[in-house]
């Protein structure tokens, strides 16, 4: 890599063995240290410095940023687009695609292009229905779903082939990612479904949001009975909620997400509720951290990212590590 | 029908016992289609099956059955079409997501799966619906597919249905 050119912050990693991609993301993982992912809100604009100003506030304390694809069945700025911005400034990336946009061939396309591209990571969803979105009137494509796209780019990368058997020439060396729900019914059944992901090819995991820790602490037990930790690392989703009121929104218009009563009532009888919301954030964080086979979080912060890097500091998760990123670096790189 | 569609998966265990009888003499059968010709067939044995299964699965006729593998609870009666669910956005009274007055077909896969002597085949990861076969007898293909007459080398990832 280093011999004596500039060193292109796009560039992936050199190859280590025993790991599928060249991404900062599963070097962290496999190194045995808790790992912070945080989800970048895609703008709803053309303009490039939004997905930079946003990404530049998670970086410093985030070992790989999501870029969601159409979450909540609405329009934003996709997936490969902000990969796209973020790979060609060195940012580690997890490109998120849902199966409910696209069928199989520009799904094994894009896996191709953003390989290219520098992504490293890719996490398979099948993703929400357009019911949901601003866009009811679509039609739900649903060509693969999440297991099936698993196994799609686990052949593409390890068989060097499309679905349709045609070989590929280079494959795309990426970590493959996936997302499990322990919060949703049938909740005895959710860590089986998780290892039928992992046998799929999923190499970590990002869960939905968790409020309910006790919930939380049974699936993980189920999980590592099924020898699950063992093979795929865990990250669980949090988040702050700014207030009782966008708790209950959430509960009741975001398919999947389970806030419990108790939550609700706590951030009611605070003074500051969006104190209290982020607060709670950091409490969750600690808990989630002494679960046995927890690999890291995932910060979902819903137009408060401001909040992202005060919470995982204030948590005190990465206190042994140095930011790789400092704030005017980062400005500099993103500005040039 | 979706009452009857909610019976079947209570009853897995009893669908699974006729569906491996009707396996059974599919299979046996195969000679005979063989000499009438499967070409012949495909159009009278599908709307037979669509009648049979429509009433009992509100099955869709993906062509490529795999009732036995998921509770007796047709997979293409999710608004997603999941081969391998749940996804995450079941009710927490365990309804669908898209639709919810009706309850996940996945909820009901894997209680379904819980009743039947082979439910562990829930574990089975699918591969995608093949649209071109959209509308096709599932039975004759298994017939052609485990029938005597097959060819040992075509190998199969198809279930029985």
């Amino acid at each position: 890599m280093n011999d004596g050119r500039l060193v292109d912050p796009g560039d992936p990693l050199p190859p280590l063995p025993g790991h599928s991609s060249r991404g900062r993301l599963e070097r962290v993982l496999r190194s045995g240290r808790f790992a912070v992912t945080a989800e970048l809100n895609p703008p709803d604009s053309a303009d490039p410095r939004d997905v930079y100003d946003r990404a530049l506030v998670l970086s410093e304390v985030c070992d790989a940023i999501n870029a969601t694809d159409a979450s909540g069945a609405n329009t934003h700025m996709s997936s490969v687009g902000i990969c796209s911005l973020l790979t060609r400034v060195g940012y580690a990336v997890i490109m998120q695609i849902s199966c409910r946009d696209r069928n199989r061939i520009a799904i094994q396309g894009d896996v191709l292009g953003a390989a290219a591209m520098g992504v490293a990571n890719i996490l398979c969803l099948t993703g929400d229905g357009v019911q949901v979105g601003d866009q009811p009137g679509a039609k739900p494509v649903f060509d693969l779903d999440s297991i099936s796209l698993l196994q799609t780019i686990r052949t593409m990368r390890d068989e060097r082939r499309f679905l349709s058997g045609r070989k590929i020439t280079v494959p795309p060396q990426v970590f493959i990612g996936a997302a499990a729900n322990p919060f949703v019914p049938p909740e005895d059944e959710r860590a089986r479904h998780l290892g039928k992901k992992i046998a799929a090819g999923a190499q970590f995991i990002q869960t939905q949001y968790c409020f309910d820790v006790p919930r939380l602490r049974r699936f993980m037990m189920q999980a590592r009975d099924r020898g699950a930790t063992e093979k795929a690392f865990i990250l669980v989703g949090v988040g702050p909620l700014a207030s009782a009121r966008a708790a209950r929104w959430m509960r009741g218009n975001v398919p999947g997400v389970h806030v419990p009563d108790a939550v609700i009532d706590r951030l009611e009888g605070a003074a500051n509720q969006k104190r209290e919301g982020k607060q709670l954030c950091i409490d969750l964080i600690q808990e989630i951290r002494e679960i046995e086979g927890v690999a890291g979080v995932h910060v979902m912060a819903y137009r408060q990212e401001e909040l992202v890097s005060e919470i995982i500091t204030a948590s005190g998760i990465m206190r042994d590590r140095q930011p790789r990123l400092p704030r005017r670096a980062a400005k500099e790189r993103t500005a040039s | 029908m979706y009452a009857v569609r909610l019976w079947s998966v209570r009853h897995a265990r009893l669908m699974e016992r006729l569906y491996e009888a009707l396996e059974r003499t599919l299979v046996a059968l195969d000679p005979a289609f063989r000499r009438i010709g499967y070409e012949r067939l495909a159009r009278p044995v599908a709307a037979v099956e669509r009648t049979v299964k429509g009433l009992l699965f509100d099955c869709k006729m993906c062509g490529r059955c795999v009732l036995s593998s998921t509770g007796m609870s047709c997979p293409m009666n999710c608004p997603k079409n999941l081969r391998n669910g749940p996804c995450g956005g079941v009710r927490a009274d365990g309804h669908c997501e898209v639709k919810p007055a009706m309850k996940c077909v996945w909820v009901q896969a894997w209680a379904g799966a819980g009743r039947m002597a082979n439910g562990g085949a829930i574990l089975d990861l699918q591969q995608p619906v093949e649209h071109s076969l959209q509308g096709s007898s599932a039975w004759l293909r298994i017939a052609r597919e485990k029938g005597a007459g097959a060819a040992p080398a075509a190998g199969t990832t198809g279930k029985p249905a």
